[in-house]
């Protein structure tokens, strides 16, 4: 903390016109330790780009229905969009073994950013990358855009695009219906919560304090596979992807979320401006048709009471 | 001239049990030919003792008085001839039929231990690739890799059972069985979840499967692999008794054959008379005996060695290849059910990684290399093979490696372009395609064919060298004792002159 006030004090002193607004946003840089780190580092480009000291991290472009450059005209010279996708979410980006095919809520929205610039919602090539390679895999414009429950926040901002928000995400506890675990409290104190390595959820687990003995595996669907082995007593992970879990065993529900929101956006690479507008019009549309669809086809069972997408913000 | 009394003139002289013999002058002085009529003297007057002694004493006095008179001279020495022969036949019958033991247990127990061993890691390590190539079918898991699964547990748990009974001493083996016995019910029973949620389409099937992999690779295989190396220790441990000379034996007919020769010198010394025929048949014996012993162990150890060089370290250095090869195999699977979730810190999926270390080890790190360069497992079964029969197979399997880490290259491309489905079908075999599945099987068989030739070199060459050892122990004891006779023989006729 002491190093960010430093750097934030630096930047101040370098850039004295700026200071009002530097101090003003130094709380919401403090409750970011990476992102505050992140902006310390780069204090002329943030200052430059007019950012504010990233309060709304999901704020993106104004929707364009026509803009072109290089990030759009890439996809229609190639004729296909390539979308970095997972292949072992359920409900959000699967391949059904049965079918062979990919399905769910992110497969959907990229097959309607293909109808978006391409006209036709089959041309696209789905290309799955590890939660690691996201961010590599679009610097080096291996994918055109990464859909993927991807969460916006200040530190990613820094190297790739966001579109506007698709949809909430947030962390949440998993657990046997009857279980006497109520959520992110003193309920899970000496329970056995199992969560990814490295994922968000065992960041929270950690701050709260909730007296947990934490269980870690290598990815969040191994906590299921504990849960039903009866080697852990509660799973903490994404709510999108605890609903994903949720669907796989009717024996399991969502008990409780922590409350702090993780907005989930379509991830392109910085430059590619163009292209961030053009699916934020997509966005705009789809909030109207396609995504109340969406949500009910995959996600309504297990995660219900959510009304509508997220409104959109823009900084621009 | 003179010579020895004919055969037959007098019965074995019963030098045991006469306690003295009238006293001889002149101990170093050329033998005065007795020609008394033997058996016709008297029993001699037996000499009291003076006074009560300790039986040491009194022993020690005999024997220094005995000693003091040729008669008295010529029963020690033959009662050390008689029991130098006798020792020598004893020790070499033992030590002989120790070291047949050995190679019997070579050729019947410990090797045939060593290989069921090798078969419970095998069948262990196929189960778990059998299980990802059926899963990677998804619903429609054909009968024949359902049916190989199923084998693959059998076979296992039968030979668990069997290795249970038979390694009973080894302490470290029945740790392992224990292990494997606690651990494998486990492991199928998340097999079957894994292929219960896959039926029904859920992603969880493969969280199973990666589940049931790691139980098999943290706990199962390596359990199989202790038990594996310590029956191989085993059967080393026997190969070494078996191959041990033996020295006593060997030590003990030289000393023998030394102290025989000394006593027809000092016998041709004092009589002048050349032979004497049962001292002569003494040595014979003896010398038979210990010429048999030095070459039929010669034979055996290098019939042994040869099981052991040729047999038993190329069926080591095939069967790791096999269960290398079984991994690679069961990673390249898996890579398609992990579907990048789990991923190593370079983000490269972690069976494509293992996948990738699996093959460099089986066949070096060159994917186009003619031949397995010496440090891979392929490379070191090649350099052991010690014919052409042996090499051919092997030869063949790096072919197949070969052709197989190029396809799966190409099928590694499409997966990353997001060609999962296209490039699935290279790796399990669509309809009419090639896939790396082909080549991993060809790979199989020819380390199948390595595995059986070897086992066939080494069967011959281990009973090459358990024979040499056969019939030595019962005619190191046959003659043994034929020549401990011979030298009392030999001696008694010398005593009866004396009567």
């Amino acid at each position: 903390m002491a190093g960010t006030a430093a750097a934030v004090a630096l930047t101040a002193a370098l850039l004295p016109g700026l200071a009002g607004d530097v101090r003003q946003d130094h709380p919401a840089a403090a409750g970011d330790r990476a992102a505050g780190g992140a902006v310390a580092a780069q204090p002329a480009k943030s200052a430059k780009a007019g950012q504010e000291e990233c309060e709304t991290p999901e704020a993106s472009l104004r929707p364009s229905a026509n803009a072109t450059g290089d990030g759009v005209q890439r996809i229609i010279d190639r004729g296909r969009l390539i979308a970095g996708i997972d292949q072992n979410s359920y409900r959000w980006g699967y391949r059904n073994p049965l079918t062979g095919k990919l399905e769910g809520f992110d497969i959907d929205l990229a097959r309607a950013i293909a109808g978006e610039i391409l006209g036709d919602e089959s041309k696209v090539t789905f290309r799955s990358i590890p939660t690691s390679e996201r961010i590599t895999a679009l610097k080096e414009k291996q994918v055109d855009i990464v859909v993927r429950t991807m969460t916006i926040n200040c530190e990613r901002i820094e190297e790739v695009a966001f579109s506007t928000e698709y949809f909430t995400g947030d962390q949440a506890v998993l657990a046997p219906a009857g279980s006497d675990i109520t959520g992110f409290d003193e309920s899970l104190k000496g329970k056995r919560v199992c969560t990814a390595e490295g994922s968000t959820g065992e960041g929270a687990l950690e701050e709260g304090k909730y007296g947990a003995e934490v269980k870690l595996v290598p990815n969040q669907l191994d906590c299921l596979v504990r849960l039903q082995l009866g080697e852990a007593d509660a799973v903490v992970t994404d709510n999108a992807l605890a609903a994903g879990q949720a669907a796989q065993d009717p024996s399991t529900r969502l008990v409780g979320t922590l409350n702090r929101p993780e907005p989930y956006g379509v991830a392109m690479n910085i430059d590619h401006h163009d292209l961030v507008r053009r699916v934020n019009k997509l966005l705009e549309d789809y909030r109207q048709n396609g995504w109340q669809d969406a949500y009910q086809k995959w996600l309504a069972k297990d995660m219900p009471g959510i009304d509508g997408p997220p409104a959109p913000k823009y900084k621009d | 001239m003179t010579y020895p009394p004919r055969a037959g003139s007098a019965a074995p002289p019963e030098h045991q049990t006469a306690p003295a013999l009238p006293a001889q002058p002149g101990p170093d002085g050329p033998p005065a030919p007795q020609a008394g009529p033997p058996g016709a003297a008297a029993p001699p007057p037996p000499v009291a003792p003076p006074e009560r002694r300790s039986a040491f004493t009194e022993g020690f006095e005999r024997l220094r008085a005995a000693a003091t008179t040729e008669p008295g001279r010529l029963r020690i020495i033959g009662a050390v001839l008689a029991a130098l022969v006798v020792l020598f036949g004893a020790l070499t019958t033992w030590q002989v039929s120790d070291r047949a033991a050995a190679a019997e247990d070579v050729v019947e127990r410990s090797q045939p231990l060593s290989a069921e061993a090798a078969e419970i890691y095998r069948s262990l390590a196929d189960a778990n690739t059998t299980a990802a190539t059926g899963f990677l079918e998804g619903g429609q898991e054909p009968r024949e890799v359902r049916d190989r699964y199923d084998d693959d547990i059998t076979r296992a748990s039968e030979l668990l059972v069997r290795a249970a009974a038979s390694s009973q001493g080894a302490e470290e083996s029945q740790d392992q069985i224990e292990k494997l016995n606690r651990a494998l019910p486990v492991y199928t029973s998340l097999v079957e979840t894994a292929r219960a949620n896959n039926r029904q389409g859920l992603p969880l099937g493969g969280a199973y499967l990666r589940y049931a992999d790691d139980q098999m690779r943290e706990t199962l295989l390596p359990a199989a692999r202790k038990l594996y190396s310590s029956e191989t220790a085993q059967l080393e441990q026997d190969y070494s008794d078996a191959r041990a000379w033996p020295w006593g034996a060997l030590a003990s007919g030289l000393v023998a054959l030394g102290v025989l020769f000394w006593a027809q010198r000092r016998h041709y010394r004092r009589t002048n008379r050349v032979f004497n025929h049962g001292l002569l048949a003494a040595t014979a014996a003896t010398a038979v005996v210990l010429l048999w012993l030095a070459v039929g162990h010669t034979f055996a150890r290098s019939g042994l060695g040869d099981s052991d060089r040729h047999g038993a370290q190329s069926l080591h250095a095939l069967n790791e290849a096999r269960i290398n090869t079984l991994t690679a195999r069961a990673d390249e699977n898996l890579t398609y059910v992990n579907r990048g979730s789990v991923t190593n810190e370079k983000g490269l999926d972690k069976y494509e990684a293992t996948y990738l270390k699996g093959m460099r080890e089986l066949a070096g790190k060159d994917i186009d290399a003619e031949t397995a360069p010496a440090g891979s497992m392929l490379g070191r079964a090649m350099e052991l093979a010690d014919d052409s029969e042996g090499r051919r197979p092997v030869a063949e399997a790096m072919d197949n490696v070969r052709d197989w880490r190029r396809m799966h290259g190409e099928a590694q491309e499409r997966n990353v372009a997001g060609e999962y489905e296209s490039a699935k079908d290279m790796v399990i075999g669509g309809e009419g395609e090639k896939s790396t599945s082909e080549f991993f099987d060809r790979v199989d068989d020819s380390l199948v064919q390595a595995l059986e030739h070897e086992q066939r070199e080494f069967t011959s060459a281990a009973e090459d060298g358990r024979g040499a050892l056969s019939g030595l122990w019962i005619g190191a004891a046959v003659l043994a004792v034929l020549g401990a006779v011979g030298a009392v023989f030999g001696i008694g006729r010398r005593l009866s002159e004396y009567r």
